[in-house]
């Protein structure tokens, strides 16, 4: 049943070598594009004493240990694979060169001499939630998703407004200077911020924003792609029916905000998504507005503990999975949606 | 059925209405209809006043001028001191020759990063618009699987091969598995410059993959069934109907890609900091660290270098505008 709905092949009744390579490169896909992911989640998951183990193990195994009458510390178990004492779980006390003095758990007395080739460290399944409750602990997660969450909101929300004012104001008026002005805003498509990083800075500087959420917002809430893609959804809207509410004396701000907007929300629904995926994502202009830890976005977080020494991977692996999560959320939900949208648009 | 989430945002935004409402009406009472339009245009145009055409103005006034001082009351004028020395070099085929060898290690660095990343990228993302244009089942599935990597941000693609390539990572594991040498692999500047390739391809073919298929997706039917008619061999379908039909979508796709390639920044950044040495120092990582990440920071190097990237950036666009031009008339 399975097999003859995958192997399905137009018009043809063989499944010829073109359609194996298809498989075949399809689910190479699969492994190159989510393996990684999924090898960081699982690491993620992992004990320190794990995750220094090499070579690693897929899932999230940790070396044993145990408390063994008459000493202070817990001992490594070992399975034992070869010798005298093949097939016993001892513990092991010291390493002597080639060989290992153990202890058997049960009968803590006696202490047997193991050669180190005749062993392999014993492992248990165990998840490290630790890894991810010291981010809170220690790690101040709250706070940099926080900033991240207010900076993606908040920017998302006036980007819309703002857009959407100019995109009415350019579908919906005749008004000399219109042309110039939808011009102007393409153009700026043509600039990218990085050209301008300096006095872009200046600016923000001069406003007193720097170190501040807003320096990451205000320089990024006017977008070329947003006022063109609203402005192409908003031609297609009739005015009539805009004509109608004039009628019953409703003002352009109500035209604007209670018939235009609702009808635009498919359009609307895009850009959401779009100024969500910028604005979580960016990292270039925050790295340089944002230079206290206490304003760090997550991105910004990310960086800075990896170039630090001091941190251990461990915490690194769980920050690195709550910060894809959100988004990964995100595209399992809408799909469809983001895929169509940028399709349609042919903007990232 | 009534959500309460559903009710609380049609309330916020009944507020946010009524908020505005007044000042507008007064607004539009006191100015007239016929120039409503222009206080809807406001917002979007400070913004774009301030951060960009604002900006471009200032650019100049910074290349020209000298010091580590931010105000521009503050900076001498230099004038094309800047760009002199940005430019002066003994052998423009060797950086160590020239006064600011970083830069032209960075140029260098960016020609061929361009050239590999968007060749490479676009020949995987054509093959698999390709693949993915197959009467294949589960093909929503498979294009989400290829498009996932574009949401990632940055700095989780970086530091997810980080992990992957480190000495003792899961790479050199698989390697040594069987039997092959381990390599440290972003300690060696060649294998940090392929991984740094790889990567950003890895993290943005998705796109493309997504735009050629649509641009697939849009060649009609009927022509392959008059090639099927004809007998026609599969290459020669490919090579005679397939890629004339998708050229239009190949050159917007090439020109996008390259605009991308020459700002890279972001993963190089945290996956090698340009490393080692500056074996993956990129143009844009110049910028940055000559103007904001070293001591004293030299605004006006990083202008200057920043005016030059962006006559190329604007080359492209020209480029582009030619190409969508075609595109929309042919």
């Amino acid at each position: 049943m399975v097999w003859s709905f995958i192997s399905r092949t137009r018009g043809r009744n063989r499944f010829d070598l073109t359609d194996w390579l298809t498989w075949g490169y399809l689910i190479f896909g699969i492994l190159l594009m989510f393996g990684p992911v999924l090898w960081v989640a699982m690491s993620s998951f992992k004990t320190d004493a794990a995750l220094s183990e090499y070579p690693p193990t897929f899932l999230p195994l940790s070396p044993q240990t145990v408390m063994v009458e008459g000493y202070d510390e817990p001992l490594p178990l070992y399975e034992i694979t070869g010798g005298e004492y093949e097939g016993r779980t001892l513990a092991q006390i010291r390493r002597i060169g080639l060989n290992a003095q153990m202890v058997d758990p049960q009968a803590p007395g006696e202490r047997l001499n193991v050669s180190i080739n005749d062993r392999e460290p014993a492992r248990e399944f165990s998840v490290a939630w630790g890894n991810y409750t010291q981010l809170f602990e220690r790690f101040n997660f709250m706070q940099y998703f926080w900033n991240s969450a207010f900076i993606t909101v908040v920017a998302t929300i006036i980007t819309v407004i703002f857009n959407s004012m100019a995109a009415f104001a350019l579908a919906k008026y005749k008004f000399r200077g219109r042309t110039v002005v939808f011009l102007l805003i393409i153009a700026t498509l043509m600039i990218p911020p990085t050209i301008n990083l300096v006095p872009i800075y200046l600016v923000v500087n001069e406003l007193g924003i720097v170190n501040s959420p807003w320096g990451v917002i205000w320089p990024a809430v006017a977008t070329p792609t947003g006022v063109f893609l609203l402005r192409q959804y908003m031609l297609t809207i009739p005015d009539d029916l805009l004509d109608a509410a004039r009628m019953d004396h409703a003002s352009e701000w109500r035209v604007y905000w209670r018939i235009v907007l609702p009808l635009a929300a498919p359009a609307i629904a895009v850009l959401v998504i779009f100024s969500v995926m910028w604005r979580w994502n960016e990292f270039l202009w925050p790295l340089i507005v944002l230079t206290r830890s206490e304003e760090f976005t997550l991105q910004l977080a990310l960086n800075a503990f990896q170039g630090d020494l001091q941190t251990s991977w461990s915490g690194l692996l769980a920050m690195t999975v709550l910060t894809l999560l959100p988004i990964t959320i995100i595209f399992a939900l809408l799909q469809k949606n983001i895929t169509a949208g940028i399709a349609q648009s042919g903007v990232k | 059925m009534v959500n309460p989430l559903n009710q609380a945002a049609q309330f916020g935004y009944r507020t946010a209405f009524g908020l505005f409402e007044v000042p507008m009406a007064g607004a539009q009472r006191l100015i007239g209809i016929g120039r409503i339009a222009w206080l809807f245009l406001l917002p979007n145009l400070v913004i774009f006043g301030l951060f960009t055409f604002l900006p471009i103005i200032l650019n100049f006034f910074y290349a020209t001028t000298g010091s580590d001082a931010i105000l521009l009351s503050q900076r001498p004028y230099v004038g094309a001191e800047n760009f002199a020395s940005l430019l002066s070099c003994d052998n423009y085929l060797d950086p160590n020759s020239c006064r600011r060898d970083i830069f032209w290690r960075a140029i260098y660095n960016t020609s061929w990063f361009v050239v590999l990343q968007v060749g490479f990228m676009i020949l995987f993302s054509l093959l698999t618009a390709l693949i993915l244009n197959r009467d294949i089942p589960f093909r929503g599935f498979f294009r989400g699987v290829f498009f996932y990597p574009v949401l990632l941000s940055p700095v989780v693609v970086a530091l997810i091969w980080k992990w992957i390539l480190q000495r003792y990572g899961v790479l050199n594991a698989g390697l040594e598995g069987v039997g092959l040498p381990t390599v440290n692999w972003l300690i060696s500047a060649d294998w940090a410059f392929f991984w740094v390739i790889f990567v950003s391809i890895w993290a943005h073919m998705g796109f493309y993959t997504l735009i050629l298929l649509a641009g697939l997706q849009a060649i009609p039917s009927d022509v392959y069934e008059a090639a099927e008619m004809d007998g026609a061999s599969r290459w020669r379908v490919f090579s005679r109907i397939t890629m004339p039909l998708l050229m239009p979508t190949m050159v917007v796709v090439l020109v996008l890609s390259l605009i991308r390639a020459v700002q890279a920044f972001d993963e190089i950044f945290v996956l090698t900091g340009g490393g080692p040495g500056t074996a993956t120092t990129l143009i844009l990582q110049y910028i940055y660290e000559t103007g904001f990440a070293s001591r004293p920071q030299l605004f006006g190097l990083a202008a200057a270098a920043s005016i030059l990237m962006a006559v190329v950036l604007l080359v492209l666009t020209l480029l582009q505008l030619r190409a969508t031009r075609s595109q929309a008339e042919g």
